[in-house]
């Protein structure tokens, strides 16, 4: 049977938007460290401007070197285009403030990252978009939730703390039925676990800080665009099917069939709130995606060992990863997680609130700090930090509880992270 | 701008400006399973030049309505009558690969319509494999990607988008799975059966660039001669390092080909770009 001729994702990892430079024939992707790009003469630089040619002019709206990150995360997620943003924040935001303005709301799972619950619960109602926190296993209550005003859906792949996973082609097909778009949070999975467009989300965004770059030394994001949702069908987002002012009365969805959503939040979101990326971040991105493949498989691979070690260890109550057929979301992860379900994970010590912090504190090798994704092993107690703002109902609700440990691990020997951890939780239980 | 044409809703792209038929008038028609989208850059050039812009979307695809039609000869027919019920006496047609032998039978059979031609991604016969033929009757998604590994040249398969953050063959896969069953068996099948491109060839009589992709797998240049040939004299120009897909790969260098083509209007005033950042 004939084959179509497809670039299979590993090589996409180190080549999709990338080619030696034709003018000094650098291997790797330049820096284009500029802030703005010069015109060939007058109707070049016009042209540019009315989107009649393509190409660079400010590095605020587009640069050659994040270009080619927004090609690459486009070809890993199969999406239509990407934007490159100063952090995974910023994605979400872009997101939203493209779709929607005052008096939209938004139905979200409840099992989100701390930042993004902020920013929906407390900072966007501010601005007049309000936000229904719903179980991301309850789909009667996604539907319930969906109103009149409301414009998007939104979830992670794996939720924050609990990893609870998103069954994407359900609330895809929820969401559809009226008309709406679903957002998906990846950054947990990367494309190398999950593609979420193949299973029906419209878009989705990473904080490419954690696992896309691997190295925790930039702060970035990615908003992609899977080009198949219908915004005239759907007929509840005049940001994309109606004249837009601010760019001469541009109709997004007339310029683009598949990418109005891509070219309003590049000509209005990221040139008039400016959170752009900077092609250095760009650059070291990219630096952290050619070897995304070898990293993720390292991650799940150690994080299985750790696994195995803590539901064993008699100081250890409960361990939340979905490929434990103790976990709620076992089948679904089986489903549409085959690769595995990330390396970040919580589980709870049997014992007291000082007996947790002691074990975070006698740990050697995993680092105590707020982010995950790294490649070297971290670790933090969410009740205290991420999740510092949520009340305790919703903390709940969300599968936190004061015991709660949350580990991201890295890619060092696995046995010596299992070392530092068996060593901690003695300590902890001398405590 | 909608346009009825045999009893059915058109839909023309007009370039970001408003119709004017008191402007000449470029006509872009786009090929199997696309729509006006394609030619985004280019037609808002022009339409922002001096010139009018229609982008049509043909029958059965993007927003038009009406059915596909089953052969080059209804495409060119249907073309020609879009141009009466718009009010345009000529225009300068611009077609790709099923569009360009849309425009070509268009300016055979109707020369007093034509001012001049464009065929981008071009051959005359325009045979199509028997695999892909038999893909898209089934509606298999195995067309859609049998065209996307088809239409790019190797280079481009891995990116490269002038349009900064674009995925192209991302893009143009996403495009073509917008369309109904059986529309782009129709298309392909169009292609394939059309036997009239050499007679239409000569009997055209305007001028007439021709623009092809050195790696065009789906119509390549060799495949070309014989419409050359019976053009007469084309102004002819290879874009190197393009395959099939010749807006997405080189929007510029497709631009450029264009205006120079017809640059005795691309001098005229231009209205001014009011709002920057």
């Amino acid at each position: 049977m004939t084959k179509a001729k497809t670039t299979h994702f590993d090589t996409l990892t180190l080549h999709a938007g990338a080619h030696p430079d034709p003018v000094t024939g650098a291997r790797a992707t330049p820096i284009y460290q500029s802030a703005s790009f010069v015109f060939s003469d007058s109707d070049h630089a016009a042209a540019l401007f009315n989107m009649e040619r393509a190409g660079h002019i400010y590095s605020r709206i587009s640069n050659p070197t994040c270009a080619v990150l927004e090609e690459r995360v486009s070809a890993l997620e199969a999406g239509v285009g990407a934007v490159a943003v100063a952090s995974g924040q910023a994605a979400l935001h872009l997101a939203i403030a493209t779709l929607m303005g005052t008096g939209a709301h938004i139905v979200a799972s409840r099992a989100l990252y701390g930042g993004s619950h902020n920013l929906l619960d407390f900072t966007l109602p501010r601005f007049g978009i309000t936000t229904t926190f719903v179980a991301p296993h309850d789909l009667d209550a996604w539907r319930a939730a969906i109103r009149p005003a409301t414009r998007l859906l939104f979830g992670e792949t794996l939720g924050n703390p609990g990893l609870d996973v998103l069954d994407i082609p359900r609330i895809a097909t929820l969401a559809h039925e009226h008309g709406l778009p679903l957002l998906v949070d990846s950054t947990f999975t990367t494309p190398y676990l999950a593609r979420p467009f193949e299973h029906g989300a419209d878009l989705v965004y990473h904080s490419a800080t954690k696992f896309l770059s691997g190295h925790g030394v930039v702060i970035g994001g990615l908003l992609v665009d899977g080009g198949t949702f219908d915004w005239e069908r759907s007929g509840k987002f005049p940001t994309l099917t109606e004249p837009y002012a601010g760019f001469h009365g541009m109709v997004f969805a007339e310029e683009s069939t598949t990418a109005a959503f891509l070219l309003r939040a590049r000509r209005e979101g990221i040139r008039d709130f400016g959170a752009c990326m900077a092609p250095m971040t760009a650059f070291q991105i990219l630096q952290g995606i050619e070897t995304l493949p070898l990293r993720m498989q390292r991650h799940v691979d150690n994080t299985r060992r750790i696994v195995a070690f803590l539901t064993t260890h008699p100081l250890v109550e409960q361990v939340g990863y979905p490929e434990l057929p103790t976990h709620r979301d076992h089948a679904l992860a089986q489903k549409l997680l085959p690769r595995g379900c990330g390396a970040v994970f919580s589980f709870s010590i049997r014992g007291t609130r000082e007996q947790g912090r002691k074990f975070i504190e006698a740990l050697r090798i995993f680092s105590h700090l707020a982010n995950v994704g790294d490649a070297k092993s971290l670790v933090i107690h969410p009740a205290s930090t991420t999740h510092f703002r949520v009340a305790a109902p919703d903390l709940r609700a969300a599968g936190i509880t004061e015991g709660t440990v949350r580990l991201s691990v890295g890619l060092e020997d696995a046995d010596d992270l299992i070392e530092d951890l068996s060593r901690a939780l003695h300590a902890a239980g001398k405590a | 701008m909608r346009i009825v044409v045999d009893g059915h809703a058109v839909y023309a792209y007009t370039g970001g400006r408003a119709f004017d038929a008191a402007l000449p008038t470029l006509v872009f028609v786009h090929g199997a399973a696309l729509d006006h989208s394609i030619w985004g850059l280019q037609s808002r050039y022009f339409a922002h030049h001096g010139h009018n812009v229609l982008v049509v979307d043909l029958p059965g695809h993007g927003r038009s309505g009406g059915a596909a039609l089953s052969s080059v000869r209804k495409l060119a027919d249907w073309l020609v009558a879009l141009l009466e019920a718009a009010g345009i006496a000529q225009a300068a047609l611009i077609g790709y690969s099923l569009g360009s032998l849309t425009v070509l039978d268009a300016a055979g059979r109707y020369p007093a319509r034509v001012s001049r031609l464009v065929l981008l991604g071009a051959s005359a016969p325009m045979p199509v494999a028997a695999v892909l033929l038999d893909a898209a009757r089934a509606n298999d998604h195995l067309a859609y990607e049998l065209i996307t590994g088809w239409s790019y040249s190797a280079a481009h398969q891995l990116g490269g988008n002038q349009q900064p953050g674009m995925w192209m063959t991302g893009n143009g896969l996403r495009l073509m799975e917008r369309c109904a069953p059986g529309v782009l068996h129709a298309d392909l099948l169009a292609c394939h059966e059309y036997a009239d491109g050499l007679a239409a060839a000569a009997a055209v009589h305007c001028p007439v660039l021709v623009l092809l992709g050195e790696r065009d797998q789906m119509a390549p240049p060799r495949h070309a001669q014989a419409l050359i040939t019976a053009l007469g004299d084309p102004r002819v120009l290879t874009l190197a390092g393009c395959g099939h897909n010749l807006m997405a790969e080189a929007p510029d260098a497709v631009l450029d080909a264009l205006r120079e083509f017809l640059r005795q209007r691309t001098d005229a005033p231009q209205p001014a770009i009011g709002k920057a950042w």
